[in-house]
Order: C-alpha cells, then sequence, then structure tokens
C-alpha cells in the first residue's frame, strides 16, 4: 500500500466521471494519500480464513408476490428532467466524433 | 410567540398526542406553534432546509376532522415530525444537502414517510444535513451549516445535525435521521437529544437516498426515550419494498420504555471505547453514569472488542467503495443537476461536467476513496481485506453479547466542536464516529441519550447503548432506566437545560 499519486488520482476522476480542476487534483492527491495510510493500518489483522461480510444480516433469495402495481406518474418524472422532447428524456450525443 | 405556543413547543410528543387525542389541544394549534417557532429561530439554527407550512396545516386539519368525526388515530397522530432531506417526500423538494438534487421533487414517497403520513403525523419539513449524508458536522451541506442551539457558533453533529438540532430548538417534538456510521447517534450526544439507530434491516430503506447499502438505517430522534420508542414503533417493520426488510414482528420497544429496568441486567463495558482519544468531561459523565446503572441493579462487567480498533479504517474503505456505485446514478440524464450541455459536449462529458459541477468536496473525495478502494489490483488488499475485518467485528460483538446483554460506551469521543474548526481535515471529522461505528459494521441496533454536560464547556455529552440484532427493545429498557434516574437526579430531563434562543 503506498501513496497515490497526482496521476492516479486524475485517473480516478475520469474512471468516477468527476472534471475535476488542477488545483482540486493536488489537494485530493494530497488528502487521499493521507487517509489511505490511515486506513492501511486493516492490513495488519492476520484475516487470510476469514470469510468476508458483504452484507450485515444475510438475506437470499428475497421474491415478492407477482401483482401489478402502479408505476411513477410520468408528467411528475419528466418534470424533474433536465431536458425532455417527445415525451422522453433527451440526452446529449452518445457517440464521440469521430465515431459518428 | 404566545404563552401557550411557548408552552406547546416544550411539551413531549406523548404528551402532544394525548391532548389532542383527548381533544384538550388541535393538531392545528400544535402545528402552528411549531410553524411559529421555526419562522422565530431558524434563521439563526437553520435546522430546515424546507419548511412546508401549507402541506402540514393541511394535514392538520385532517387529523382533526377524523378525530371529530370519532376515527380511531394512530399513537402520534397529529404530532409535527421532521424529516431528514435525505428521505424521499413526493411533490416536496428532496435534496440530500446537495447541489445536485436542488429543485428535484420527487415522485414517490420514502415507505418513512408513507408510514408517517398513514399514522396521520404532520410533517413540517425537511432537515438539513451533510452532503449525501457523509459528515459529522452537517458543514458538508451545500446549503450552509446547521447550528448547535447549545452554542450557536458550534456544530450540532452530522449528518443528521437538522433533524437533531430541530429538537434541541423545539422546533419539532420528533424527527427522523438516519445513521450510515453514526448519523443518528452522534448530533444526538452533541445536542443533548436521543437517537436510535434500530437493528439494520428493522426500517425500510425505499425511498432512502443511498449511501452505502449494506449500512445505511432510518430511526428515530426524539427528546425523550419514551418518544423515541413511540416513533420508532410507527416506521418499524417488513416491507416487501426493500429487499433486506426483516420479515419479523418488530421488538415491542413501547412496552420496554415504560417499564425502564435494568435490574439484573448484565451491561459489558467495552475496553476499546473509551481512554485515549476521549475528552475528560466525556469520560466523567460516562463514568458517573455506569455507576447509576449499578446502583439501579445492573451488573457490570468489562468486555474486550479488539477488532474495533480496525473499525474505522474498514469503514472508511467499504462506505467510500459503497458510495461511489450508488452515487453513480447522479448523471444528470433523468433527474438533477445538467450542467455543460451545450450541443457539442459528449454524454459522457456532460456527466462529468455535471458531477463536477454538483457534488461539493467531501463526496468527491469518498467518491475517488472508493474508486480506488474497488479498482483492480487494489481491491483485495483493501475493499477485500475491509470486510473480512468487518466479519471479525461481528464476531467481537457476538462474544461480547455472550457475557453482556447490552453494551455501553461514549457516543462520541468529543462535545460539539466549533464550525469550521475540522471541516478541511478529514481524518480528524472521521475520529467523530470511532465509537458508533462497529454497530453499523454489525448491523446490530444503538441508541443515545444525553447523560449530563462537560463541566469544562457545559455542552451535552451522550452514552451510547449497544443491543443485538432484533433485540432493540433493550435499547429502550435500559435509555428508560438511566433517563428516570438522571431526571429525579436534575429534576427535569437535561434539554430543559438548552439556552433559550
Amino acid at each position: 500500500m503506498t501513496a497515490i499519486t497526482r496521476q492516479e488520482v486524475a485517473h480516478l476522476a475520469k474512471l468516477a466521471r468527476l472534471d475535476l480542476t488542477a488545483t482540486e487534483l493536488d489537494h485530493y492527491a494530497e488528502q487521499l494519500a493521507v487517509i489511505l495510510q490511515s486506513v492501511a493500518r486493516i492490513s495488519e489483522v492476520a484475516a487470510d480464513d476469514i470469510p468476508p461480510t458483504s452484507h450485515p444480516v444475510p438475506i437470499e433469495n428475497v421474491f415478492r408476490d407477482d401483482f401489478a402495481y402502479p408505476g411513477l406518474d410520468r408528467a411528475e418524472v419528466f418534470a424533474s428532467a433536465p431536458a425532455t422532447q417527445d415525451d422522453r428524456f433527451r440526452v446529449p450525443r452518445i457517440l464521440d466524433e469521430e465515431q459518428a | 410567540m404566545n404563552s401557550v405556543d411557548a408552552d406547546l413547543i416544550r411539551q413531549s410528543a406523548s404528551v402532544l398526542a394525548a391532548a389532542i387525542s383527548e381533544g384538550e389541544v388541535s393538531s392545528l394549534e400544535v402545528t402552528k406553534a411549531h410553524l411559529a417557532r421555526i419562522a422565530e429561530v431558524d434563521e439563526r439554527v437553520h435546522a430546515f432546509l424546507q419548511v412546508t407550512s401549507e402541506e402540514a396545516l393541511a394535514a392538520a386539519e385532517l387529523v382533526d376532522e377524523k378525530r371529530r368525526s370519532g376515527a380511531k388515530l394512530g399513537a402520534l397522530a397529529g404530532v409535527p415530525i421532521a424529516v431528514k432531506d435525505v428521505l424521499t417526500m413526493r411533490g416536496v423538494p428532496t435534496t440530500c444537502g446537495s447541489k445536485i438534487l436542488e429543485g428535484w421533487r420527487p415522485p414517490y414517497d420514502a415507505t418513512v414517510v408513507a408510514r408517517l403520513r398513514a399514522a396521520d403525523m404532520v410533517i413540517l419539513g425537511k432537515t438539513n444535513m451533510d452532503e449525501f449524508a457523509m459528515g459529522s458536522s452537517t458543514e458538508h451541506s451545500a446549503y450552509g451549516p446547521t447550528h448547535n442551539p447549545w452554542d450557536l457558533t458550534r456544530i450540532p453533529g452530522g449528518s443528521g445535525g437538522g433533524s437533531a438540532a430541530s429538537l434541541a430548538a423545539f422546533e419539532a417534538p420528533l424527527a427522523i435521521g438516519t445513521d450510515t456510521g453514526g448519523s443518528i447517534r452522534q448530533p444526538a450526544a452533541l445536542t443533548g437529544t436521543v437517537g436510535v439507530k434500530p437493528t439494520y434491516g428493522g426500517v425500510s430503506r425505499y425511498g432512502l437516498v443511498a449511501l452505502a447499502s449494506s449500512l445505511d438505517q432510518a430511526g428515530p430522534c426524539a427528546r425523550s426515550v419514551l418518544d423515541a420508542a413511540l416513533l420508532h414503533s410507527v416506521i418499524a417493520g417488513h416491507d416487501p419494498r426493500d429487499s433486506t426488510s426483516i420479515n419479523a414482528p418488530v421488538p415491542d420497544v413501547v412496552a420496554a420504555a415504560n417499564r425502564g429496568d435494568v435490574r439484573g441486567l448484565r451491561i459489558g463495558l467495552v475496553k476499546e471505547l473509551g481512554g485515549a482519544g476521549y475528552q475528560v468531561g466525556v469520560l466523567q459523565r460516562f463514568n458517573e453514569a455506569v455507576e447509576l446503572l449499578q446502583g439501579l441493579g445492573a451488573e457490570v462487567v468489562e468486555v474486550s472488542c479488539p477488532n474495533f480498533d480496525y473499525a474505522l479504517g474498514a469503514y472508511y474503505l467499504i462506505l467510500p467503495a459503497e458510495a461511489s456505485s450508488n452515487l453513480a446514478r447522479f448523471d444528470g440524464m433523468r433527474y438533477g443537476l445538467r450542467a455543460g450541455d451545450d450541443g457539442s459536449n459528449s454524454v459522457e462529458q456532460v456527466m462529468s461536467i455535471s458531477r463536477e459541477a454538483g457534488f461539493g468536496a467531501e463526496v468527491k473525495r469518498r467518491i475517488m476513496l472508493g474508486t480506488y478502494a474497488l479498482s483492480s489490483g487494489y481491491y483485495d488488499a483493501y475493499y477485500g481485506q475491509a470486510q473480512k475485518v468487518r466479519t471479525l467485528i461481528t464476531r467481537d460483538f457476538n462474544a461480547a453479547f455472550d457475557k453482556a446483554d447490552v453494551l455501553i460506551s461514549p457516543t462520541a469521543p468529543t462535545t460539539a466542536f466549533k464550525i469550521g474548526e475540522k471541516v478541511d481535515d478529514p481524518l480528524a471529522m472521521y475520529l467523530n464516529d470511532i465509537a458508533t461505528i462497529p454497530v453499523n459494521l454489525a448491523g446490530n441496533c444503538a441508541m443515545s441519550l444525553p447523560v449530563g454536560l462537560a463541566p469544562a464547556d457545559g455542552l451535552p455529552v451522550g452514552l451510547q447503548i449497544m443491543a443485538p440484532p432484533m433485540a432493540d427493545d433493550r435499547l429502550y429498557l435500559v435509555g428508560s432506566a438511566l433517563e428516570s434516574a438522571l431526571t429525579d437526579k436534575w429534576g427535569h430531563l437535561l434539554i430543559e437545560e438548552v439556552p433559550s434562543l
């Protein structure tokens, strides 16, 4: 477990879809390194043979009765949408220009 | 504010409910008194992000009408309540303290909100919180901090600082909070109020905007143990819309609160939660409460939970990992903020620009931390190891509950600190939750209740009671016994000592 570089932070920001500024990249590189260093203590615990817990209550295969119930109101949903067109969500272009 | 209103806002929820059902006072009068109080003090406290006056008055009139017609009313019918802004309420702006959801009006009610409505309760509005519940001070709200009614220059705790402050400022007799790492209990401790994190799965998460799905749990905030129990029983219980909801009867928390008895009960002191890092005044009030419990007939034993030392580290990997994945939904396509949609930017560019513009500093920090912990090459060392530590923490709890019926500790290591003191020091901020986090990781239940003021600063100190999963009633049994012993000693509840605003 090592410190995190500015370049790595830039890569993480890209993966996380955050258009960070240069100042933010510097700031977060510093802070994430400190946080990671402090949480790295968990590696001291010998836990090779310990099963992981992903969830506190292990419930499996939860089903509900198969009946129809009303969905969300269309007008209400669109009223809070950032952009709509022809009764649909309008989104920006999904292909890069060279792909288009 | 007239004297009748001043009297109404200081009453407990149980007294108000009884008076409303007896017709001694109307829900409309009670609601108006609280709305007047909010108008009077909230500019200074800033507990609310949204006050739903019209809806509240209409709901109150409806309850009064129902009562006059002789209809059967619930235990808290007509009583006003504040709801943390992380639960959806149909048609009412729900922001989660974030700019990215500014102005969003959810098209559906959270199950908790639906149950409050079904119980004829009156929702006063939505309370302030750290953005997406990430924080321990409510300073990470995009809409400005909430001020602690005990000292307006200090934080009220977080993330549910708005809910806790609304109680301490007598703006609402009850509130809903959510607790992922302590966000109900730590604000309760810092404001001299009562807060309960129910057993994971005890209260539905449907309509609770997810931070970390395996840790999040909604619960009651109140000024007394009995009031918390009454609210707990309104919101708890199985919900088919939440697949992690427990399909079993809700423990009888109201009966336990009414009984309040620790005779013969084994109370475990957790060795790892206390000592170094805890403020002297916090430990002093905690130790006095332990003596009081002994005097009431409890058997106090010491227990050790050695893996709790690693809980904070595990939590700050598991939480960001789940949060980074949950918050991916805020992409500016179907709801929420969209920025940079200029006709030339691609959808991915618009998403990145929108998220950059809409999220605050702490949210971005945690999203990147989580993305890192989940990325290939680091997954086993970070997220995988944290999940194993989580198992060990649960085992520590199981072993401790073999020796004790409940466990206790201070709720938070310090009293309320000054606004601005730790806002850009994530590690110092994270330490606030050191005693509350283990319960979220293991999924059991816990309560914080006030046990006095720290002598050095005159600010409230909270004691945490922890019980096994689905033994939520034990929290109330112990909490109620301790609360009445303290009330006997002081002559009143601690909250009565809060300075008038």
